[in-house]
């Protein structure tokens, strides 16, 4: 039988989303990061243009997280308490494409920190790092709605990439991405309409299309991991079928997701079955990361610096190209 | 898919005598076609014609049996390249690599250890490799010997030299290994010994291209139980070639390729080996070869093939009813849970490692987890105060306490209500703080 490779043809790809302004660009950071533009599913060069590789971020907290695992002391101990410091290690000592920065002081039933206070936060990091950065709120939307607008203020110009607008609250951070030049994550619970519904939604308020990254939702390993995983390979698909409101390049909080879950956290001792625990996590880590990576997400964002580690090797390695001579 | 009924039609007499019940030759034709008819009803049909549309009608990726009994391993017969259009049918078999020239035994040993318990379902890994790295026919001999003594899993028969298979075989062929692997260089010797033995066999090319070529001529020597390697090592080339086989098994019923795949891993640190498995796995591989064998390097990986291999239509569920985890009585607590069978068994884990005897209902949420139920109006105070009146509880407790789960703190109100005063006490969010809060609240 003759033989004959098969390869797709789409229609369209995915929009290209830039994260961080230079000093020409109106911003501080030393160099810009430019996500999406698949123009087929991932990794699959050898029918189709993948110009931006995927990248990792590490995720920080503005306050000395209590309950994090006590195999991250080694790598973060000394700068929990220190936020600048601690973006620092991620990018220098780490080698995190960005950093996540997760303003969990803001949390009315934690901290409860003023909207001046994860500006100033905001600043500290901006400053300490040169990379583009990731800003989230607390996830209790009504103090987001005061703590975001702000962060977007102060960071004016950084292009900062800014989370969540969800369908139920969206308008006064997308506002704010808006005025200040800013990126979207637009949060959708793995559900391909409502991801649509929320784009069209942003996108009627004005904010480019190339503004926005989805994210989908994703679960750990274990954990639901294979509903986002379908999700994503929906959404990506549309999007290569030529639906705009899917284009959008994919975000996942892996790291957050993961580190919630028993496997990650168990000592040896109380699951001997289950092997080393430190390893486990990072794989547990690793392995939601790289599976999330075949359904297409372009941001990962991490906990464990070994993770990063072996998460970014996997995209050098699927990075290598594999067109047929 | 498969043949037209044009295609099919060039094959049959074209004698129009209406044995097989149709009026003509042509619409028995498009009847096969449609998957209306079957070709026994055509007493006239050549054998030629038959093989050929029997093979034409064939599943697009062959099904292929290693090994015998209980630890049999199927591989192929996938229809689909994504989850979402329908299912994944074959788990990707996870086999370990053992060489001759390290301690057998102890390899082996620690393969078998490889067993995990995780919501209600046993991972194990399903072959053993054994190498001949020693390029010693007795050496290898005895290894795959040892080897078959210590496990019933599958075995993967990995030697290049047919003398040296050959011999193995005398010990090991009863067990139907795979016996890996016909090459360009030995493929009329190996493909003799496979087939004279009745062994699936691995055929490994140079690229795609070389890879089809020679499954052909193999297959030109009669025999067609086959699992393919491309000859890829490097990551992203073996995704290009995966994707590659698959689609055109499926899409194109090119049928060189329509056979499982193996991949081997390449990479030294076993992290890097891991990911490197995932994306085999997550990618098509039918079979994945890995060398290490610690624990918290293979339970990431089953766990994952677990989650792929789901059908995506059907959570799985348990049954909604009240459940007694240990030796429970009248004063046993009671917990609040649903029947998506990842969230009952993590619960049922957590309660059980508490130590108190309880209860645990499993709402009908139609097999859906904690929150999901909530956010879809399946988890509510009705439906939790309507499965306790189910399960009796005010026959079979003499409390009237019942634990919900954090995430859903805000129904309180509204399950105290619904139960006519019970009282209602919040968990913790995460299962995991069970044994905790049993020990706070109920010892
Ligand atoms: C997978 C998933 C789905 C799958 C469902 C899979 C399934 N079989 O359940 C699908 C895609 C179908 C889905 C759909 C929806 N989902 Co959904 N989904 C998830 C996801 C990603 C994981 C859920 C999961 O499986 N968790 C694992 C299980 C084990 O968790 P669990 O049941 O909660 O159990 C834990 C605890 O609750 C606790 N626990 C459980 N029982 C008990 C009992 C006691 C006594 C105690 C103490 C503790 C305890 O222990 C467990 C482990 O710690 C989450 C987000 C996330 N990352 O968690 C969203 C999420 C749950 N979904 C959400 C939503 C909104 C929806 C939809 C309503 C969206 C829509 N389409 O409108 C639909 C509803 C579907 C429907 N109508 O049936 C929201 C809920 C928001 C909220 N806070 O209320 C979430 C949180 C996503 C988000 N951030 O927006 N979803
Ligand atoms: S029985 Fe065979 S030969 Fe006769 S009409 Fe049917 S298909 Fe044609």
């Amino acid at each position: 039988m003759a033989f004959n490779l098969h390869k797709e043809k789409y229609r369209s790809k995915v929009s290209e989303v830039v994260l961080g302004a230079t000093k020409e660009e109106g911003g501080t950071r030393s160099h810009t990061l430019t996500v999406g533009g698949e123009s087929t599913l991932p990794f699959l060069q050898f029918e189709g243009d993948i110009p931006n590789r995927p990248i990792a971020a590490l995720e920080i907290w503005d306050v000395a997280p209590e309950d994090w695992n006590p195999c991250f002391d080694p790598y973060y101990k000394d700068v929990y308490d220190n936020t600048g410091a601690w973006a620092r290690k991620c990018v220098d000592e780490f080698g995190a494409d960005l950093v996540l920065l997760r303003l969990k002081g803001a949390d009315p039933d934690g901290k409860d920190r003023s909207p001046e206070e994860c500006a100033n936060t905001v600043k500290e990091v901006l400053e300490a790092v040169s990379v583009p950065l990731i800003v989230i709120g607390c996830g209790k939307g009504e103090k987001d709605n005061q703590v975001m607008p702000l962060v977007a203020e102060v960071a004016s110009g950084e292009k900062l990439l800014m989370g969540v607008a969800e369908q139920e609250n969206y308008k006064s951070i997308t506002a704010a991405c808006m005025v200040h030049k800013h990126n979207l994550i637009a949060q959708s619970p793995i559900d391909i309409n409502i991801c649509k519904q929320l784009n069209i939604l942003i996108n009627e308020m004005n904010l480019d299309l190339n503004k926005i990254v989805i994210d989908p939702t994703i679960a750990a390993l274990g954990y639901g991991l294979e509903y986002g995983y379908s999700i994503m390979e929906r959404a990506r698909l549309g999007a290569l079928g030529g639906d705009r409101m899917l284009a959008m390049p994919m975000i996942g909080n892996v790291g957050y997701e993961v580190w919630r879950v028993k496997e990650a956290n168990a000592s040896e001792e109380e699951f001997p079955g289950w092997g080393q625990q430190e390893e486990r996590a990072i794989l547990w880590e690793t392995t939601t990361a790289v599976a999330l990576l075949q359904a297409g997400m372009d941001i990962l964002v991490l906990r464990h610096p070994k993770a990063l580690e072996v998460v970014k090797k996997n995209i050098d390695e699927l990075m290598e190209s594999n067109k047929y001579e | 898919m498969g043949l037209t009924g044009l295609e099919i039609f060039k094959q049959l007499p074209r004698t129009n005598c209406k044995d097989c019940g149709s009026p003509t030759c042509l619409a028995f034709a498009m009847a096969l076609a449609n998957g209306k008819a079957s070709l026994d009803k055509c007493p006239h049909v050549t054998d030629e014609a038959r093989e050929n549309l029997d093979s034409a009608s064939a599943p697009p990726i062959k099904l292929i049996k290693v090994g015998t009994g209980d630890q049999t391993v199927e591989l192929g017969d996938e229809t689909e390249l994504f989850r979402h259009d329908k299912k994944f049918y074959h788990p990707t078999a996870v086999a370990i690599l053992v060489s001759d020239q390290e301690d057998v035994e102890a390899k082996v040993n620690q393969i078998k250890e490889l067993e995990f318990e995780r919501v209600g379902l046993k991972f194990i890994t399903d072959m053993v490799v054994v190498k001949n790295d020693s390029g010693d026919a007795d050496t290898y001999k005895a290894a795959v010997e040892k080897a078959a003594a210590l496990t019933d899993k599958a075995l993967v028969l990995m030697a290049e030299d047919t003398g040296v298979m050959a011999k193995a075989l005398e010990v090991a062929a009863g067990r139907k290994p795979l016996v890996y692997a016909a090459t360009a260089e030995n493929y009329e010797a190996m493909t003799a010994l496979a087939k004279d033995k009745g062994c699936p066999l691995a055929v490994r090319g140079k690229g795609l291209e070389d890879t089809a070529a020679l499954v052909e001529k193999v297959a030109a020597l009669g025999y067609k139980e086959l699992v393919v390697d491309t000859g890829e090592r490097e990551t992203s080339k073996v995704l290009a070639d995966l994707t590659q086989v698959r689609r055109l098994a499926v899409k194109k019923r090119f049928r060189p390729l329509g056979y499982p795949t193996i991949a081997f891993t390449s990479k030294e640190d076993p992290l890097e080996e891991a990911a490197q498995a995932t994306v085999y796995l997550s990618k098509y591989a039918g079979v994945v070869v890995m060398k290490t064998a610690e624990k918290q390097h293979i339970l990431p990986l089953l766990s994952w093939r677990q989650n792929l291999f789901t059908d995506p239509q059907k959570p799985i569920q348990v049954e909604a009813k009240m459940y007694g985890v240990g030796d429970v009585n009248e004063n046993s607590p009671l917990y609040i849970t649903t029947n998506f069978s990842l969230t009952y068994y993590i619960v049922e884990g957590e309660v059980e490692a508490s130590k108190v005897p309880s209860y645990i209902i499993a709402v009908n949420t139609d097999g859906i987890s904690v929150l999901t139920a909530w956010a879809a109006g399946k988890l509510t105070g009705e439906s939790i105060a309507a499965a306790m009146k189910k399960a009796e509880v005010e026959e079979k407790l003499a409390h009237k306490k019942v634990v919900i789960p954090g995430h859903v703190a805000v129904l309180s109100g509204s399950v105290e209500e619904s139960t006519g005063g019970w009282e209602v006490l919040v968990g913790p969010r995460e299962a995991a703080g069970i044994p905790k809060y049993a020990k706070a609240n109920f010892a």
